[in-house]
């Protein structure tokens, strides 16, 4: 101690590196103690698995010929529109969008079946999927129509590009009013009929290193069943959130945005989701590594859920309206048990985020860093921390008059 | 052979105050288990239930209640997609019946079918959409 990523590679690549997952290190940690487990582990692994609504993906679909230049006209995949406003054969489709012509929330609620995060979910099934163009014609890009099947294979690149993921914490959702609300934490019952909450709590990435300290620019993940990276903090990262003492976050904090190949993903970390009367969006499968350099940075990994608190919020006043109101905190632990309590009523909690499955990602990582087939990478930029004074503002309108 | 099977009937208004499932037990020594009843007086009525017996007394019964005037259907029931599941665990609030669970130990989340009454109040709240309905 301290150890350096050089040399845990170096342990890695003759396979000698002691790799955990993040909720077996509790209970190394409570055995061995703080100082004796750090000497031994090297890597610990963790895992999400849940809906991550700022996800989506750019495509370079190749050339036509005659050749058309689809930035600026209207593109869709399985009808469901893409983002057009880049070069002639770059194309970006966010996990949200949804076709034109769906009802949405016309008859409430809406169904919200099919939208981005399920085309990204059939394009890493290997589906071929409908592709249609319109497009204003110039000298250089004459065609002006295009409908043609396409798949991953015909893809010159399809990245994976999230702009927020992984947040690090989140609200648990009730329900306060007299009515039955859909919202994107899912549909709660009236006058505080249940509470869903959404992290992997003791397993979740940033949960495990609370301050960025070893998650950085550059680091290298399990992102959608394949190898990513984490490009920049994600949007409304918000480090300077309220903490507990443990140093970990009560409310949703930091956020990464990461980056990827998709050809190299599947389609069993990247599942197409649907929230009645909200929309569509992707559950999204990530793992973090986290090098153990520290007895530190070992310490924030042994966090348990019984340690990690998330704020009850009313998703009927408190959210739309944007008030700060809370009704209480409650645990991970807790909410793990079924039931939380709020006002002195029992709720049943549910949760949107997978745990199992972040316990099979955490493990497969684990498993590609014990083969020696995952090394870890040095961050090459650290993401703001609480110091950097980093925070999540409102937007301020400005109302604008009639000239 | 113990076949068991269930069924949604409805009752017309006329029949709400006769004696008509005691005979499923009498005549056709049926054995059943209400899953879900709605019966009011001067109403519609509607009895959810599984039915367990010999398959013939089982055939049988169902043609003395379609001629009764009984409606009879088989329960439509839910099927869980295992391989697009994601484990979450948004089911397990919603349902009435306890049908979904989480395990304590893997924390997967678990189906009952046996416990499902098809009430359907699961299928729409499953973000990846994984529940069906099949006959």
């Amino acid at each position: 101690m301290p150890k350096t990523i050089a040399e845990i590679n170096e342990k890695i690549s003759k396979g000698q590196a002691v790799v955990v997952n993040a909720e077996e290190v509790i209970d190394i940690v409570k055995k061995k103690g703080v100082a004796k487990a750090a000497q031994e582990i090297d890597v610990v692994t963790t895992g999400t698995f849940g809906p991550m609504c700022s996800s989506g993906a750019y495509f370079n679909v190749g050339h036509t010929k005659p050749k058309m230049k689809m930035g600026g006209g209207k593109a869709t995949l399985n009808d469901i529109p893409l983002y057009t406003g880049l070069a002639a054969v770059d194309l970006f489709l966010g996990a949200t969008a949804i076709p034109d012509d769906d009802p949405r929330n016309k008859v409430y609620p809406g169904h919200f079946n099919y939208g981005g995060g399920h085309v990204l979910e059939d394009l890493l099934a290997g589906k071929d999927v409908k592709f249609s163009v319109s497009a204003y014609g110039t000298d250089c890009y004459p065609r002006k129509k295009l409908d043609t099947w396409i798949n991953m294979n015909d893809m010159n690149q399809a990245t994976l590009f999230n702009v927020r993921n992984a947040y690090q914490n989140y609200n648990i959702a009730v329900n306060a009013s007299d009515k039955m609300i859909h919202t994107y934490m899912g549909t709660l019952k009236p006058n505080l009929g249940n509470a869903n909450y959404c992290s992997a709590g003791q397993l979740s990435p940033l949960l495990n290193d609370p301050h960025y300290k070893t998650v950085g620019i550059g680091t290298k993940i399990f992102l959608g069943g394949g190898i990513g990276y984490v490009a920049w903090q994600g949007t409304q990262h918000a480090p300077s959130s309220l903490r507990s003492e443990n140093g970990v976050p009560k409310r949703g904090a930091g956020t990464l945005a990461v980056i990827g190949d998709m050809k190299q993903m599947s389609s069993k970390y990247l599942v197409g989701t649907s929230f009645v009367g909200y929309g569509c969006t992707a559950t999204v499968g990530i793992g973090l590594p986290i090098p153990i350099l520290s007895e530190e940075i070992l310490q924030y990994t042994a966090v348990t859920d019984d340690e990690i608190y998330a704020a009850i919020i009313d998703y009927s006043d408190a959210y739309p309206n944007f008030k700060p109101d809370i009704l209480g905190e409650a645990s991970y632990g807790q909410l793990r048990s079924g039931k939380i309590e709020v006002g002195g009523k029992e709720l049943p909690t549910a949760s949107l985020s997978s745990y199992s499955k972040a316990l099979e990602i955490s493990n497969t990582l684990k498993d590609w860093i014990l083969k020696g087939d995952f090394t870890l990478t040095d961050p090459v930029a650290p993401i703001a921390g609480a110091e950097d004074g980093v925070t999540f503002k409102p937007l301020n309108e400005r109302p604008i008059k009639d000239a | 052979m113990a076949f068991s099977k269930r069924v949604v009937l409805r009752f017309p208004r006329s029949l709400v105050h006769q004696p008509i499932v005691s005979r499923l037990i009498k005549d056709y020594s049926l054995d059943f288990n209400i899953l879900k009843a709605l019966v009011n007086p001067k109403e519609e009525g509607l009895l959810v239930m599984e039915l367990m017996g010999k398959r013939s007394d089982f055939d049988k019964a169902i043609a003395y209640l379609t001629e009764a005037g009984v409606e009879t259907e088989p329960l439509s029931r839910v099927k869980r997609n295992e391989e697009r599941c994601t484990q979450c665990g948004a089911c397990v609030s919603m349902c009435p019946t306890g049908a979904f669970v989480v395990d304590e130990k893997t924390r997967g989340v678990l189906f009952d079918d046996a416990k499902c009454i098809a009430c359907e109040l699961c299928l729409l709240v499953c973000p990846p959409r994984v529940l069906e309905l099949t006959v």
